[in-house]
């Protein structure tokens, strides 16, 4: 742990890293980069995790960051699946066409 | 016998409600027994109760049967209860006789019409409505008999209502009638809210100990009630529905047009009497409403062409003999003249349904004449008729109850000279006018031949009312005949009497004098106008001012024209100009409101994926901004 340099940044690092995933889900069109935005943000909050850790001393911040990487990883699991799904059902991963309203 | 007394108006209410649900099943003998007979038994409980009420009368000379409490809030408990005094046995005993000899006429005169048991079944409801109005013990039942009335007026006016003129003159009896009705029933609303009652005696009673005599709340509660009264019995300035009403069947215009309904205004300032009495102002009031009336409505019948309208102004102004009676404070004089002239108007009417039958529906009398011949027992009973309507002297009710009538009004304190000269005046006009009728309708060469005779049922009704228009002035004869005065004393007993100035010797004589040249003076000039000389009237009606004297008086003084210009044009303009109803934009905004922000919510319904997120996200970003900030 290196007192020099302050929590803030850390959090702020956090904070910026899961604005610009929150960004990605948003801007984005392709369902696969919206994926990845969302891996930037959980990744982000494991961040703000560790950084809060360090911070007590404690090592709860890694093991939650652990327990985040494991809901991570069944997360994507199950998201390609419903990728695929959607591949096969609209013929691309354009999320636009997952419009079903009428006018 | 007295608990009879509520099966005089139930009777023909059963009545109505068997024609009403049953009338266009039943067969036409049926529909005639079940629309006459009620009203029948109606007339002879009233007689024995009448009867029973003369020979031993209760204590007080009043009767009172509580049939219910009607309301019960607060203060407010008016009863369903009638009042059987003097006043309300006349009143009941010449409305089911009238009632009951029109319903057998009209048996017979509505005979080809399809809508016959619906006629029957509206005039039941009528004489119910009437005699609940006249038995009232209070004034909110009196107001629904009063509504009751109004109602049937409007529905009988309009009975032919595939013409478009005759739904229109119902419409309009009804409007006039109701700015009085409503009149009445501020008047009402003063009534209860300054003595806490309106039970007709008590009322009366307490305003007499707590309403000081002259004062505002006095005049104005007698002022309220005098329009009222105005508007149901035709007089200035509600009078213009009259006339119009003549669009209704003839056995309707004799019922309720002229010896019933419109003196139900006569009726309710009789009985009200206390409340005239605390308001000198209004009383006067009465009397020259009277007066005038008289007056406009005799030149008005003079002129006119149809049959039924002569009648109707005669009417109009025979009902203003009565307001200017009970305005000089006579009461009893007003009850004697509505006796006889319910019997004599009644028997005209019927008359002339008899003529206008008997001619293919002809109403104008210049295309009648020579009926002398063709409908004797029509000629003789019409011209009693016309001559107790132009109190021919000595041998006619109507000349004892009209000189009683001018002799009080000269010897009243509220009387006066000027208002005895307008009726004195009036009388010279009424025998022009009804002599003017009789002579062209039964002289002179026959236009029309009449095809078929009239049967027994209408006829024999205008025999009986002959009778009592001839008789009735019996019972109530001047002093100096020395006759009894049954009729004021009877009554007496339920109205005040009259306070008298004394009169100078030999006053009687003298307007006796004046009131037989009146009549007989009106039907001298009549025979000259219209049997001896036509010419000499023709030259003086094509004489310039002849001519816009003759417009004048037929259009009824202008009223008419007054009332459009004033009143009706302009209302139907703004009507016209909130069509689309002003203050329903109020509520149609706040409709178009909503559905403006339904729109609004429905564009966050895209179905777009990216744009939910995006929703989550600024609701994620604000709901934290709430926490942290707050």
């Amino acid at each position: 742990m290196n007192p020099a340099i302050p929590v803030e940044y850390g959090l702020v690092l956090a904070g910026l890293l899961f604005a610009t995933g929150l960004a990605g889900v948003l801007a984005r069109r392709d369902l696969i980069f919206m994926l990845l935005s969302l891996e930037i943000m959980l990744n982000a909050s494991g961040l703000a995790f560790v950084v809060a850790g360090a911070h007590w001393g404690t090592a709860d911040g890694q093991v939650m960051f652990i327990f985040i990487l494991a809901v991570t990883a069944a997360e994507v699991a199950v998201g390609l699946a419903l990728l695929l799904w959607f591949h096969h059902m609209h013929q691309g991963l354009d999320a636009d066409k997952a419009n079903e309203m009428r006018g | 016998m007295f608990d009879l007394l509520w099966l005089i108006p139930a009777l023909p209410f059963t009545a109505f409600g068997v024609l009403a649900l049953f009338g266009s099943r039943l067969t036409r003998s049926a529909a005639a027994i079940a629309g006459t007979l009620p009203v029948a038994v109606s007339a002879i409980v009233a007689f024995i109760i009448s009867a029973q009420f003369i020979a031993a009368p209760p204590v007080g000379h009043a009767y009172t049967q509580t049939l219910r409490t009607w309301v019960q809030v607060g203060g407010f408990n008016p009863a369903v209860s009638f009042l059987l005094d003097p006043l309300s046995i006349v009143m009941v005993l010449v409305i089911t006789f009238v009632s009951f000899l029109i319903l057998i006429y009209s048996t017979r005169f509505m005979a080809g019409d399809d809508g016959f048991a619906r006629f029957f079944a509206y005039m039941n409801l009528f004489v119910g409505s009437m005699l609940v109005l006249v038995l009232a013990e209070d004034l909110l039942l009196l107001y629904l008999g009063w509504e009751g009335v109004g109602l049937c007026s409007y529905l009988l006016i309009g009975f032919w209502y595939r013409e478009e003129e005759n739904a229109r003159s119902a419409f309009k009896a009804f409007l006039v009638t109701r700015i009085g009705d409503a009149s009445f029933a501020v008047g009402l609303f003063l009534i209860f809210h300054s003595l806490g009652t309106l039970n007709i005696q008590e009322a009366m009673a307490r305003a007499s100990q707590q309403w000081v005599a002259g004062s505002a709340l006095a005049t104005a509660a007698a002022g309220l009630l005098l329009g009222g009264a105005v508007g149901k019995s035709a007089q200035l300035p509600l009078q213009t529905w009259l006339p119009d009403a003549m669009a209704g069947p003839t056995p309707v215009s004799a019922l309720i047009h002229a010896a019933t309904m419109v003196t139900a205004g006569v009726y309710l300032i009789a009985r009200t009497h206390v409340f005239f009495e605390l308001a000198p102002v209004m009383q006067h009031m009465v009397a020259i409403i009277g007066a005038a009336t008289l007056l406009i409505a005799g030149t008005s019948a003079f002129v006119q062409r149809d049959i039924k309208r002569i009648l109707a102004y005669s009417t109009m102004s025979q009902i203003g003999y009565m307001f200017l009676a009970l305005g000089a404070g006579a009461w009893m004089a007003a009850m004697f003249h509505f006796m006889i002239h319910a019997f004599f108007k009644a028997l005209l009417f019927l008359g002339a349904g008899v003529i206008i039958q008997a001619l293919h529906e002809e109403h104008d009398i210049f295309s009648m004449g020579g009926l002398k011949e063709q409908l004797p027992v029509t000629f003789w009973t019409f011209l009693i008729g016309c001559a107790s309507l132009s109190a021919v002297p000595f041998v006619t009710g109507g000349y004892y109850s009209k000189d009683l009538i001018l002799l009080e009004v000269w010897n009243s304190p509220q009387g006066g000279s000027l208002l005895f000269i307008a009726g004195l005046a009036g009388a010279l006009i009424t025998s022009v006018y009804s002599f003017r009728l009789f002579f062209i309708v039964f002289f002179g060469e026959p236009n029309i031949l009449v095809k078929k005779t009239s049967a027994p049922a209408m006829t024999v009704p205008l025999v009986i009312l002959a009778v009592p228009a001839v008789i009735g002035g019996l019972v109530e004869m001047p002093g100096f005949f020395g006759a009894p005065h049954l009729f004021s004393r009877f009554v007496g007993n339920a109205l005040p009497g009259f306070k008298a100035l004394s009169p100078a010797p030999g006053t009687d004589l003298r307007l006796f004098v004046l009131s037989c040249m009146a009549s007989l003076g009106g039907i001298f000039l009549a025979y000259l106008m219209f049997l001896r000389k036509p010419a000499f009237g023709k030259r003086l009606a094509d004489s310039t001012p002849g001519r816009l004297a003759h417009r004048f008086f037929l259009a009824g003084w202008g009223f008419d024209r007054v009332y459009d210009v004033l009143i009706v044009e302009p209302f139907v303009r703004l009507s016209r100009m909130n069509k689309d109803d002003v203050l329903d934009h109020i509520s149609r905004g706040i409709a178009w409101l909503v559905s403006f922000m339904h729109g609004l919510l429905g564009l966050t319904q895209s179905g777009s994926l990216r744009w939910y997120a995006m929703a989550i996200a600024t609701g994620a970003v604000i709901f934290i901004g709430m926490v942290i900030l707050l």
